[in-house]
C-alpha cells in the first residue's frame, strides 16, 4: 500500500434525486465535521423532484481549503443511470465503492473498488420491507465509515441533529449504519491508502447553509414585513424565517412582532415589501432568478420614492430560467442598475454564511439609513450547502432607523430647519428626512408617487426640478460609500499583481493564492462587500499594476468598476468562469498563470 | 363660520389639491363623495391612507384628503402595495382608487389576491370602460360594440368587476353610478367600516372618450338603466337610534365588525345580499337584462382579515420598540447550538 492519505481528499455520492440520500450525505459531512476536520460539502441537484441523477461531493481538507474540487478520490456510486460517468470520474489511484445490484462493466484497472451488498445487508438487519429505499442508502455511510475509520458516535450525533433527537428513526437508520460497517469489516479487505483522523480545526465553529443565517440575521435585524414568492434558490430563506422567527419574535402578550405573506408572484412580493416599508416597518423580500426581473418595475419605484427596502437574490443560472438549481454571479450587474429609467442601487456582497448572517441585519440599517432599496446577492453555493462558519454574532452596533421623523420629533424639526418637504436636503448628504404613513401629525404626510417631484414631494414636470432631484440622487448614492460594508483586504509583502473578487468565490480565491504563490506569483487580494465601490477599491485599484477580477459571470464588476474609474480600466483583467460550478482553486490558478503576461 | 363635524373639522380638511381631472368627469363626483364620507363618518384625515395605481382614476387620490398620507403606485399593482402598507400600520384605514384597466386587466392578479387574503382597504373601482389617460383606447370592461374614433369596435366579452369579485370570495361586493352620489357616499360609509377588502365598482362616465347615449358608462344609460336593489343606509356604531322607522319585512339588516348597520329597504324584490348565490344571481340577471343594477350585492362582515389571520398586536408594526424587533442578546446561544 501506498502512504496513507490523511484528511486530505473528495467523496462524490453519486445517487438518484428523490431516493433520500441527502440524509446519508449531510450524515458523512457532519460527522466529519465533528471530528474536528475541516470539510465542505456541494450538493449538484438537478431542477427535478425524483428520478434524475444528483451527486454531492465532499471535501476534507486538513489544511482548511473548503472551495469545491474537481477531483474525486472517492466515488460512491450508487446509480445506474449516471454509473458510466462515476466510475470514469474516480482519479486515478482513487476508490469506487458501488451498489452490487448494478451489473455494469467497471474497466478501471488503476483504482481500488469496493462492491457493497446493499440488498443483502439491508435484508439481513431486519429493516421492515416499507422502510428498506428509505434507509438503504445508509449502507454507503457505514461501509464508508469503516474503511475511511470515521467514528461511529460522530455518526450518531449527526443523526440526532438531522432527526432533531427523535429516537426511532436514529435507531433504524444507526442500526443499518452499524450493520454495514460490520459487513464492511468482515467482507472488504482495505487496500486504498484513504483515511480520517481526528483534528481540532472545527472546534468553536458551527455549520450551516447561507439562507439559514441570512433569515436569522434578518430576525435579529427586525424584520417585519416580507412579501415573498417560492423560487429556487431562495425558497428556504423565508422558509427558515417562518421557523424561526415564532421562537425569536412573538412578543409577550403572544401576538407577532412580524407579517409574512407568499404573494400571488414577485411583483406582488415586492409590492409587499414597499408598502411595509413606506409605513415604517423592516421589510423585505427574497428571490432569485426570473423573480429579480419581474421586481424590476417596482424596485424603479422604491428607488424613485426613495422607500428602505431589502431584496435578497440568491442568485442561480441565468439567461432566462437557466439553470435553477447551479450557482451563478450573474445578477450583479442587474442588481445594480434594476429598472428602467436610470437607477442605481446599493448592492451587498456577503462571503460566507457569518457575512449572510450580518448582513441580514445590517441591510436594513443600510437601507433605512440610505431610504432606498439595498439588494443583498447570495447565491445557490453560500444559500444551499452546509458551510463551516464561526458563530453567529450578535449584532455590534444598535439598529440604525435612518432620519425618520415621528409626530414627537417633527416640530423639532420644522423649528430648526423650517418647512419639512419629503425630498428636501437639509443636510447635505442627499439624504432626505422621511416620515412614514401612521405619523398623525398633521403636516407629516405626503403623496408619494413614482412620478416626478420637487422637494415636497408635489407633482412637477419642471426640468430645473427634475435635475435637481435626481442630482441629490446621485449624491445619495456618493454618500452611502460610508455606510455600506468596506472591502476587505489581504496582502502579500511584494505582490504586485492584485485580485479582487466577491461572494462565495472567497474560499477558492484563498487557496488559488497559495497555490499562485507555490508558482511564484504574489498576489494581493481584495474581497469587494459591497457598491458602490468605496475609497479603499479605488486605492487598491491605483496601488496595482494589474487586477485580476475573478466572477461567476462575464465580467460585470470589470465593467461597472471601468465606469466608475476609467483611467485605471485598461488594468483590469477579468478572470471568469460560469458554468454552474463554483469555482475551484485550480482553475483560478491556471487562469491567472495564463492571463498574466497579456 | 364653517361647519364642523363632532371632531371639530370642516369638510374643507378632507379636500385635495384642485382636480385636474376633466370636467363632469365621473370621478369627481366619486371623489367628493368619499370626502363627504369621511366628513361624515368623523374619519381623522390623519387615520387614512390613500393608494391607487396609474390610469385618470389613480391620480384621483391627490385631489381628496390632502392630510392623509398617500402613494400612487404602479400600473395594477396598488393592493400589493397597500396591503403591505396597511400591515405597517393596521390602525390605519386604507382607501383605495383604482380603474377598469388598472384593475380589471393589468391588475387583475392583484385585485383577486387582495380579496382573497381580505384585506382591509375600501376598494373603489372607477369603472368608465375606458383608457383615458392615453386618450381612448378599449377596457377591458368595454360593452361588445362599443366604438371609439382610433379603436374601431370591442368584440370581446367584458368582464364584469363585481362578478370577479364574487368568484375570489370577496367579502363585500357592491355597485354603484356616479351620478347617484346619495348612493355612492352611504356605501363608501359602510365600505369604510367593513373589515376587509370591500370593491365598489362605480360607473363614472368618461366625458372625454366614452360617453355616448349609448353606451353603459356614460351618464344618460346609467340615468334610464339604473335599477338600485334596495334603498340603503348606514348607520354609525355611535348612532344607537334608528334613523328611519321601516315597515316589517322590508328591511333587512346587517352588523358590522364594529357594531354599525347597515339597512337595507327593501324595493321591487326581496334580496340578501349575505347570500352567495343570490349576489352572482343578480349580477348575471342585470346583465342578461341591460340593467345597471347597484346597491350592495354581497356582504360577509365576519370573515377574517389578513391582520387577524397573522395575530398582529395591537400597537401597529411601525411603532413596536426595538425590544420587539431585536431578540435579546441571550438568544444568539441558543442559535448557534442549534445549527450544527
Amino acid at each position: 500500500m501506498t502512504n496513507k492519505v490523511i484528511n486530505d481528499f473528495s467523496i462524490t455520492v453519486g445517487t438518484e434525486n428523490g431516493s433520500g440520500s441527502q440524509t446519508s450525505n449531510l450524515t458523512i459531512l457532519r460527522a466529519i465535521f465533528k471530528m474536528g476536520i475541516p470539510v465542505t460539502g456541494k450538493n449538484m441537484f438537478p431542477s427535478n423532484i425524483q428520478g434524475l441523477p444528483t451527486w454531492y461531493t465532499i471535501r476534507l481538507s486538513k489544511d482548511g481549503y473548503t472551495a469545491r474540487r474537481d477531483e474525486h478520490e472517492i466515488v460512491i456510486a450508487m446509480n445506474p443511470k449516471s454509473f458510466a460517468r462515476d466510475v470514469a470520474d474516480v482519479l486515478s489511484g482513487g476508490v469506487l465503492f458501488y451498489d452490487d445490484s448494478i451489473k455494469m462493466p467497471i474497466e478501471r484497472d488503476d483504482i481500488t473498488v469496493y462492491p457493497m451488498a446493499i440488498k443483502q445487508i439491508i435484508k439481513e438487519a431486519g429493516i421492515a420491507s416499507n422502510l428498506r429505499t428509505m434507509v438503504s442508502n445508509m449502507v454507503y455511510v457505514g461501509i464508508l465509515a469503516e474503511m475511511l475509520g470515521m467514528d461511529m458516535d460522530k455518526i450518531k450525533t449527526a443523526l440526532d441533529f438531522h432527526f432533531k433527537g427523535k429516537e426511532k428513526p436514529v435507531a433504524i437508520n444507526m442500526d443499518v449504519i452499524k450493520a454495514s460497517a460490520k459487513w464492511a469489516a468482515e467482507n472488504l479487505e482495505k487496500t486504498d491508502p484513504f483515511y480520517v483522523e481526528p483534528m481540532d480545526k472545527t472546534e468553536g465553529l458551527i455549520m450551516a447553509d447561507g439562507n439559514t443565517a441570512a433569515a436569522l440575521g434578518a430576525i435579529y435585524g427586525g424584520v417585519q414585513v416580507v412579501g415573498w414568492y417560492p423560487i429556487t434558490p431562495a425558497t428556504s430563506l423565508v422558509e427558515k424565517m417562518n421557523y424561526y422567527l415564532p421562537q425569536l419574535r412573538t412578543r409577550k402578550d403572544g401576538t407577532a412582532s412580524y407579517a409574512i405573506v407568499q404573494s400571488e408572484d414577485e411583483l406582488a412580493a415586492v409590492g409587499i415589501t414597499i408598502g411595509g416599508a413606506w409605513s415604517g416597518a423592516r421589510a423585505m423580500t427574497s428571490t432569485s432568478g426570473a423573480g429579480i426581473s419581474l421586481m424590476g418595475e417596482y424596485v424603479g419605484l422604491a428607488y424613485f420614492s426613495e422607500v428602505p427596502i431589502v431584496i435578497w437574490n440568491v442568485q442561480r443560472m441565468g439567461p432566462s430560467t437557466g439553470l435553477p438549481t447551479r450557482t451563478s454571479q450573474g445578477d450583479l450587474n442587474q442588481a445594480h442598475y434594476l429598472s428602467h429609467g436610470d437607477t442605481k442601487h446599493i448592492v451587498l456582497l456577503p462571503g460566507s454564511v457569518g457575512e449572510c448572517f450580518e448582513f441580514g441585519w445590517k441591510a436594513f440599517d443600510v437601507a433605512e439609513r440610505m431610504q432606498t432599496p439595498v439588494f443583498v446577492l447570495s447565491d445557490l453555493d453560500l444559500g444551499q450547502n452546509q458551510w463551516e462558519s464561526k458563530p453567529f454574532e450578535y449584532p455590534d452596533a444598535p439598529m440604525d432607523r435612518g432620519k425618520i421623523l415621528w409626530e414627537e420629533d417633527f416640530e423639532a424639526f420644522e423649528a430648526k430647519n423650517g418647512k419639512w418637504g419629503r425630498y428636501k436636503d437639509v443636510d447635505g448628504d442627499g439624504i432626505p428626512y422621511r416620515t412614514v404613513a401612521g405619523n398623525r401629525h398633521e403636516g407629516s404626510s405626503y403623496f408619494a408617487r413614482g412620478t416626478g417631484h420637487d422637494p415636497f414631494a408635489n407633482y412637477s414636470e419642471d426640468p430645473e426640478v427634475y435635475v435637481q432631484g435626481i442630482d441629490r440622487l446621485n449624491l445619495k448614492y456618493k454618500t452611502a460609500r460610508k455606510y455600506v460594508p468596506d472591502a476587505i483586504i489581504d496582502n502579500m509583502d511584494g505582490a504586485k499583481v492584485g485580485i479582487i473578487a466577491y461572494g462565495s468565490t472567497d474560499p477558492a480565491i484563498v487557496e488559488a493564492r497559495d497555490l499562485l504563490l507555490a508558482e511564484g506569483l504574489k498576489t494581493d487580494y481584495l474581497r469587494l462587500r459591497a457598491l458602490p465601490i468605496t475609497d479603499t477599491v479605488e486605492d487598491f485599484i491605483r496601488d496595482h499594476d494589474k487586477i485580476f477580477i475573478v466572477e461567476m459571470n462575464q465580467g460585470q464588476l470589470r465593467e461597472i468598476i471601468s465606469l466608475e474609474m476609467p483611467k485605471e480600466s485598461t488594468k483590469l483583467v477579468s478572470s471568469t468562469l460560469n458554468n454552474g460550478l463554483s469555482l475551484t482553486a485550480e482553475w483560478i490558478r491556471d487562469d491567472i498563470l495564463a492571463k498574466k503576461e497579456n | 363660520m364653517a361647519r364642523t363635524n363632532n371632531i371639530g373639522l370642516t369638510k374643507n380638511d378632507y379636500k385635495g389639491a384642485p382636480t385636474t381631472l376633466c370636467q363632469g368627469c365621473g370621478h369627481n363626483s366619486i371623489l367628493s363623495q368619499v370626502i363627504a364620507a369621511c366628513y361624515e363618518m368623523d374619519m381623522v384625515p390623519e387615520d387614512i391612507v390613500k393608494f391607487s395605481g396609474i390610469g385618470c382614476s389613480s391620480k384621483a387620490p391627490t385631489y381628496m384628503l390632502k392630510r392623509s398620507f398617500g402613494f400612487n403606485g404602479l400600473h395594477g399593482r396598488m393592493p400589493a402595495l397597500a396591503t403591505g402598507s396597511l400591515l405597517g400600520d393596521h390602525t390605519l384605514t386604507g382607501v383605495a382608487m383604482s380603474g377598469d384597466g388598472d384593475s380589471a386587466s393589468i391588475g387583475m392578479g392583484q385585485f383577486k389576491h387582495i380579496l382573497r387574503r381580505n384585506v382591509p382597504l375600501v376598494y373603489i373601482v372607477a369603472n368608465n370602460g375606458v383608457y383615458g389617460l392615453t386618450k381612448g383606447q378599449l377596457s377591458p370592461t368595454s360593452e361588445v360594440g362599443l366604438t371609439l374614433k382610433k379603436q374601431g369596435t370591442n368584440q370581446f366579452e367584458p368582464i364584469d368587476i363585481c362578478l370577479e369579485a364574487m368568484a375570489s370570495n370577496a367579502t363585500f361586493v357592491a355597485r354603484s353610478f356616479a351620478g347617484d352620489p346619495k348612493q355612492v357616499k352611504t356605501l363608501i360609509k359602510a365600505a369604510l367600516r367593513h373589515n376587509g377588502t370591500a370593491i365598489i365598482d362605480i360607473i363614472s362616465p368618461c366625458v372625454s372618450f366614452n360617453n355616448q347615449d349609448s353606451s353603459v358608462h356614460s351618464y344618460a344609460w346609467g340615468k334610464a338603466n339604473e335599477f338600485p336593489i334596495h334603498d340603503i343606509s348606514f348607520i354609525p356604531a355611535r348612532d344607537e337610534i334608528m334613523v328611519e322607522d321601516f315597515e316589517e319585512g322590508t328591511t333587512q339588516s346587517v352588523t358590522m365588525h364594529d357594531g354599525s348597520k347597515i339597512q337595507l329597504k327593501k324595493l321591487e324584490r326581496d334580496y340578501d345580499p349575505t347570500d352567495r348565490i343570490s349576489a352572482v344571481q343578480i349580477i348575471e340577471e342585470a346583465k342578461a337584462n341591460n340593467m345597471l343594477l347597484t346597491g350592495l350585492i354581497y356582504i360577509d362582515p365576519d370573515r377574517p382579515s389578513l391582520m387577524d389571520i397573522l395575530n398582529l398586536p395591537e400597537t401597529p408594526l411601525n411603532r413596536l420598540p426595538v425590544e420587539d424587533l431585536r431578540p435579546a442578546p441571550d438568544t444568539i446561544q441558543a442559535i448557534n447550538a442549534a445549527m450544527f
